[in-house]
C-alpha cells in the first residue's frame, strides 16, 4: 500500500470511528432498540471502511453513516416479522421523522444519555462497565470477553441481558437532573474508574484507559458544573502520565521512587494540574474524593524527587479522604504519608490502627508500608524480616523480587 | 408501562431515625398523580396455603412457597414512564426504607 493510501485509510478509519459513537447512541434514541442501533451502526462502519479509503470521506462522514445506518434501520423494521409489531411502527415512524444529520446539541446529549443509561444503577456492576465498552467505546465482545476473563458467549449473554433489562424495565435514555444527578454522578465515574484500572493494571488491556479518559474528557466537558467529574479526568491523566515509566525493560513494575521521572508525560500532567486549579477557584471548591486524590497525584507528579514532595499537603488530603470514604486501604496509606511528613513513628502509629481491623492482615503492602517505616526508624532487623514477610505474601513475582531485594539492601 | 411494585420486609431496615412518611399520605399523593393504580396489603404469613397440581392431584400445603425472612406484604400496580420514574415512587414508600421494595415491569401481551 502507498504511503498516500495508508493515510487515506487511517483517515477513514478515524472518522469513521468518531461518528460511529453518535450514529449508535442517535439509533438507540430515536428506534428504542439497542441490538438494531448496534448492527445497523456497525454495517454503516464497514462500509464507510470498505469505500472512504478509495472514494475519499464525505465532507459530512457523521451524515453519510446516520443515513447508510438509518436506512439499513428501516429496511429492517419493515421485512420484521409481526412479533413487536406496535413498537416497529413506533420506530419507523421516528426514524422516517429523524433528520439525517442531528442537530449538534442532540449529538452531545445522545453519548451523555448513552453513557447514564449503560451505568445505570439497576444494571449488575460487570454489565454496566461491558456495556460501556460496547455501546459507548466500540470494543468488540471478544476483546470485552478476553479482558474480563470470561467466555466469548458469556460475554454476550451478559450484554444482551443487560440490553433485555434496559428494554423490558424501561431503563431510561436520559440524563438525570437534579438531586437525582447528584445520586447518579458517581456510579457513573466508579465505572469510568473501573475501566481504567483495568486498563491500568499489570495484566490488564491498555487500551480502556485510553477510552476511560477519552470518556471522562467528555463528562467533563459536557458536565463543567460537576467538579468530580474533572476531577476524575484530572486523576486520569495523572495516573497515565506513569505509563512509560511503570516498567522497566523485562516488564517488572518499578516503584514510584526509582522511576526516571523524565519520561513521565508532562504534558498530561501540566493539564491536570490545570484543571484541578480551576476546581480550587470554583465555588463550592472541589473536595470530593476523586478531587483529593486527583491532588494527592498531582504533589507526586509535580515533585522532583521522592524527598522534594510535599508530604504534608498529602498527609491532609488523606485525612479528609478517610474522613469521606473509610477504608483500610486508604487508612494505610495515611499512615505511609504520615510516615514521610511527620516522621516514621507517627506513621507507624497510625498504620498500628489501620490494621486493628484484621482487614490488612494478609495484605502484602500493609506489611511492606511497616517494613519501611520500621526501617526508617532504625530497627534494621526486624524490617529486613518483615520484608520478607511481605514478599511472602504477593502473589506477583515482580512485585517478590522488589520486595527481596529490599530485604538484602537493609 | 405499567409495574408491580412488591412491598417487603427486610431484616435490616433503615436506621435513620428521621420520622417515617405516613402511607396514607404515600397513597393519596400517587393515586392523586395518576401513578398508583391499585394496592393491595396481605394477610399474615401464618394465613398462607400452597396448591400444586402433580399428575391431576391436588397438593395442598401450609405456607408460602418461599420460606424467606423477607416476607411480601403488599402489592401496588403503577403506571410510570420508565424506571426511573417508578424507582421515584418506590422510595417514598415508607417500607423503602422500613423494609425493602422490588418493582417489576409487567409484561405486555398485546406487543
Amino acid at each position: 500500500m502507498t504511503d498516500a493510501r495508508a493515510a487515506a485509510a487511517q483517515a477513514a478509519a478515524a472518522a469513521a470511528t468518531e461518528a460511529y459513537q453518535r450514529i449508535v447512541a442517535a439509533l438507540i434514541r430515536i428506534t428504542g432498540d439497542w441490538t438494531l442501533a448496534e448492527d445497523c451502526a456497525q454495517e454503516a462502519l464497514a462500509l464507510a471502511l470498505d469505500r472512504w479509503p478509495a472514494d475519499g470521506v464525505p465532507d459530512n462522514p457523521g451524515g453519510w453513516l446516520m443515513t447508510v445506518a438509518r436506512n439499513r434501520a428501516l429496511d429492517v423494521l419493515r421485512r420484521g416479522t409481526v412479533e413487536r409489531r406496535k413498537l416497529r411502527e413506533l420506530a419507523v415512524l421516528a426514524l422516517t421523522a429523524a433528520t439525517a444529520e442531528p442537530e449538534p446539541e442532540e449529538i452531545v446529549d445522545d453519548r451523555l444519555r448513552l453513557i447514564f443509561t449503560c451505568c445505570h444503577p439497576a444494571l449488575p456492576l460487570e454489565a454496566r462497565v461491558a456495556l460501556t465498552l460496547r455501546t459507548i467505546c466500540a470494543v468488540a465482545t471478544p476483546d470485552i470477553a478476553r479482558a474480563f476473563l470470561v467466555s466469548e458467549s458469556t460475554m454476550t449473554r451478559r450484554l444482551t441481558r443487560a440490553k433485555t433489562k434496559i428494554t423490558e424495565a424501561r431503563i431510561p435514555y436520559r440524563v438525570p437532573t437534579g438531586p437525582a444527578l447528584t445520586e447518579r454522578l458517581p456510579g457513573v465515574l466508579a465505572v469510568l474508574y473501573l475501566l481504567f484500572t483495568h486498563g491500568y493494571n499489570a495484566d490488564g488491556e491498555p487500551a480502556f484507559a485510553d477510552e476511560a479518559i477519552r470518556l471522562a474528557r467528555l463528562l467533563a466537558r459536557l458536565m463543567p458544573d460537576q467538579a468530580e467529574a474533572r476531577a476524575l479526568l484530572a486523576l486520569f491523566l495523572l495516573q497515565h502520565s506513569r505509563r512509560h515509566a511503570r516498567r522497566d525493560a523485562a516488564g517488572d513494575l518499578v516503584p514510584l521512587d526509582r522511576q526516571d521521572r523524565s519520561r513521565w508525560d508532562h504534558a498530561a500532567i501540566g493539564e491536570a494540574v490545570d484543571i484541578l486549579s480551576e476546581l480550587r477557584e470554583s465555588a463550592p471548591p472541589g473536595s470530593g474524593p476523586y478531587a483529593l486524590q486527583a491532588r494527592i497525584a498531582a504533589c507526586h507528579a509535580t515533585a522532583a524527587s521522592v524527598a522534594d514532595t510535599d508530604w504534608t499537603r498529602i498527609a491532609g488530603c488523606y485525612d479528609r479522604l478517610a474522613e469521606l470514604q473509610p477504608s483500610p486501604v486508604i487508612e494505610l496509606n495515611r499512615a505511609v504519608a504520615h510516615g514521610y511528613a511527620y516522621g516514621p513513628v507517627a506513621g507507624l502509629d497510625l498504620l498500628t490502627r489501620a490494621r486493628a481491623g484484621g482487614a490488612l492482615d494478609d495484605y502484602p503492602l500493609a506489611i511492606a508500608a511497616e517494613a519501611d517505616l520500621t526501617a526508617r526508624a532504625g530497627d534494621r532487623v526486624r524490617a529486613a524480616a518483615l520484608f520478607r514477610a511481605a514478599a511472602a505474601r504477593t502473589h506477583s513475582d515482580s512485585e517478590r523480587r522488589a520486595l527481596l531485594d529490599r530485604a538484602d539492601e537493609i | 408501562m405499567k409495574y408491580l411494585m412488591f412491598v417487603c420486609t427486610d431484616t435490616e431496615p433503615d436506621t435513620d431515625p428521621a420520622p417515617e412518611t405516613d402511607i396514607d399520605v404515600w397513597v393519596d399523593k400517587h393515586d392523586a398523580s395518576g401513578q398508583r393504580l391499585q394496592g393491595i396489603g396481605l394477610g399474615p404469613k401464618s394465613a398462607a396455603t400452597t396448591v400444586r397440581v402433580r399428575n391431576g392431584r391436588t397438593l395442598v400445603s401450609d405456607g408460602p412457597f418461599a420460606e424467606t425472612k423477607e416476607l411480601i406484604v403488599g402489592f401496588d400496580v403503577l403506571e410510570c414512564a420508565d424506571l426511573d420514574e417508578a424507582i421515584e415512587v418506590a422510595r417514598e414508600h415508607p417500607m423503602a426504607r422500613g423494609g425493602r421494595i422490588e418493582i417489576r415491569p409487567l409484561a405486555d401481551w398485546s406487543q
